[in-house]
């Protein structure tokens, strides 16, 4: 997306949140459902716009409950649908994500994240919200997250949710937080024939009542509503035909397999690393979104002190991105887990590393700050 | 010669189905009224789709009605409903519910669904309580009442749904007795093509949890019996007082308007603005 014909490309100066509606709509999406709230308002000032000149629908909805809510419905009403919003409001839609999982409804869900817990510092940009996608709603289920951190990448990974949504069936995150939400920089938007859409896999014609529509892990025809095709959905524990059955233990560990062997089965496809200098690093620093931009001018500057300084920054939250972790730690000496919080996902990187490599962690010295690279060089000299 | 005779209804069933309702209990003649409704109307079923919620209102038209069904959380049916009628306004998308659906868990979605006069039809089932979960007191269980949650009697009053729905813009509302199951129908019918917010509140039965709070246990035949006694049209309660309607059940057409903005029309006009500027 991001080579060639800079000649033709149109490009922007605008804020992460507007690339975010702007990627959706790129993406196809027809559907926006929200309340209002801060850092994450302006996507949905933008989408109350765009969505008409699409033949799209933006709904502000009576609360963030309802919000997701309507963006499932839309979604088996057949369009592509979103909803955009900060912690607070996940912590209100986490029970219908669940739903969305169960009954394998492709979606985008943004999380601009806020300091929390509960109202917190609604402008601070904190990374307070990585674990909630995945435990947040009850049960056992995987999910998948993205995490941005420029402008650029509000677009380009909101089209790439979308992409995701639709071809596993699933809820997608995006876990943005205040600043690249607020932050403005150019963003170069696709050609036509540059962008590479998902559409989904959709029942073409009424097959039973025992059409299989559910729990492959090749993903099933999604049966749209209004079509004659005669859906038989349930967020209850349910059988490949979508019919309820909440007393067999075997179809209930059927369905939560199938379910996540759905996405963990295709890990390869999903998940998405970039590495900066690991060739040669004995130190690796693990970051992701908005912390990734210090550490890649910390690992700028390391290597211009000829120090052996590489950088892993994971696009993809989740699935967790364990079996690389493992690799670079058998190649390093040192990971280094830099994140804007107490140490959310330091622990998962700790046991991918499974004692092949030391783990350290190191916050920003003020949480909801960024980092300075030079406290980041320093603790770099002691361990080296 | 034996001569099979199939149910006029059958043909809207998805079939192999087992009904889970305890015996007695009022979600058939409602499911019934639903289907002879539709049954009466010259509208494909395929056109029609269904969203109900957690209790024992969800298993109306979950899995049992053969079209699209959409079986969703507790009190966020119409939510779901909302986003599903804007996504495929041609579709009648009709909501079957609780009163603790409606009342008390999914009450925000209730009142703002009927502002928004967006074109659904939502069919509540109140049963004055919970009856899935065994029997606790609902949002429109009668003063002092004793439940499994309230053993020194409830010490709340009770909601009018139909009257909440009216006052929070519903732009049709009808509430009957199972034990008018004509009218119901009727109702439920007129509901179906009125464009615009409709809501059907049906007292129904629960001879399970509810029989035993008003001394009628497992006994459907009385509870029938006691809302006829109690039912008081419309018409004629106009002419009655406070006192004499005490402990009624005012039953009938409450409200029907005409010509409010519908939502999904609303959207359709904001495209086309959207189009010409």
């Amino acid at each position: 997306m991001k080579n060639g014909k800079n000649v033709d490309r149109k490009t922007d100066f605008i804020q992460g949140n507007i690339a975010c509606a702007e990627g959706a709509i790129a993406a196809g999406c027809k559907f926006f459902a929200g309340y209002p709230i801060t850092p994450a308002s302006e996507i949905a000032h933008h989408m109350s716009k765009r969505m008409f000149e699409v033949e799209g629908t933006f709904i502000q909805t009576e609360d963030e409950l309802a919000a997701i809510a309507n963006v499932i419905g839309a979604s088996w009403g057949g369009n592509k649908s979103m909803t955009a919003t900060s912690g607070p409001g996940i912590s209100l839609m986490l029970e219908n994500i669940g739903l969305a999982v169960v009954t394998e409804t492709p979606c985008v869900i943004i999380n601009v994240q806020r300091g929390g817990p509960s109202t917190g510092s609604p402008s601070v940009a904190f990374q307070g919200d990585m674990l909630q996608p995945k435990f947040g709603s009850h049960g056992e289920y995987q999910i998948i997250a993205l995490a941005p951190s420029s402008p650029q990448e509000m677009f380009d990974f909101t089209v790439e949710a979308f992409n995701k949504a639709e071809k596993y069936r699933t809820p997608v995150f995006i876990l943005a937080d205040s600043l690249i939400g607020h932050m403005r920089e150019r963003v170069d938007f696709p050609l036509d024939d540059e962008k590479i859409l998902e559409e989904r896999k959709e029942l073409k014609i009424y097959q039973g009542i025992h059409q299989k529509i559910f729990l492959d892990e090749n993903v099933a025809p999604m049966p749209i509503f209004g079509k004659g095709l005669k859906a038989n959905i349930t967020g209850s524990t349910h059988k490949d035909d979508g019919f309820r059955n909440v007393s067999d233990p075997k179809i209930m560990d059927n369905a939560i397999k199938r379910l996540s062997n759905k996405i963990l089965k295709n890990k390869d496809d999903i998940v998405s690393i970039e590495e900066e200098y690991l060739e040669d690093a004995e130190v690796a620093i693990f970051s992701y979104g908005l912390v990734y931009r210090a550490i890649l001018e910390t690992v700028n500057i390391a290597r211009s002190e000829g120090l052996k300084v590489g950088s892993f920054r994971p696009t993809t939250m989740w699935p967790f991105p364990q079996e690389e972790i493992e690799e670079l730690s058998k190649k390093v000496k040192i990971i280094i887990v830099c994140e804007n919080n107490l140490g959310q996902m330091f622990p998962f990187v700790k046991a991918s590393a499974n004692g092949n490599a030391k783990v350290i962690f190191l916050p920003p010295e003020t949480l909801g700050t960024l980092y300075n690279p030079e406290d980041i060089l320093n603790v770099i000299k002691e361990v080296i | 010669m034996n001569k099979t005779v199939e149910h006029p209804l059958k043909k809207y069933f998805r079939g192999e189905i087992n009904y889970t309702t305890c015996p007695g209990c009022g979600n058939g003649i409602i499911s019934q009224s639903i289907l002879r409704a539709i049954d009466e109307l010259d509208i494909n079923f395929d056109q029609y789709s269904f969203v109900s919620g957690i209790g024992c209102s969800g298993w109306i038209p979950s899995p049992s009605f053969n079209t699209d069904v959409l079986h969703v959380t507790h009190g966020r049916s119409i939510a779901f409903a909302t986003g599903l009628k804007l996504a495929i306004p041609q579709t009648k998308v009709i909501v079957s519910a609780g009163d603790g659906d409606t009342g008390s868990i999914g009450g925000n979605h209730f009142i703002h669904a009927a502002r928004k006069n967006i074109d659904i039809t939502v069919i509540c089932v109140n049963n004055q309580i919970f009856g899935m979960t065994g029997g606790q007191v609902a949002p429109t269980t009668p003063y002092n009442s004793k439940t499994t949650t309230t053993p020194y009697g409830s010490i709340e009053r009770p909601f009018d749904l139909s009257n909440l729905a009216i006052a929070a813009g519903a732009t049709f509302a009808a509430r009957w007795t199972t034990y008018q199951a004509r009218p119901l129908k009727n109702s439920i019918k007129k509901a179906i093509i009125h464009k615009g917010f409709s809501f059907i509140e049906v007292v129904s039965q629960c001879p399970v949890q509810y029989g035993k709070v008003i001394g009628m246990r497992n006994d459907p035949v009385s509870m029938l019996m006691h809302y006829k006694e109690c039912s008081v049209n419309i018409r004629k309660s106009k002419s009655m007082s406070e006192d004499e309607l005490k402990d009624k059940i005012i039953v009938g057409e409450l409200v029907e308007k005409k010509n409010i903005p519908e939502l999904t029309d609303e959207i359709k006009r904001l495209r086309r603005e959207a189009k010409r500027k």
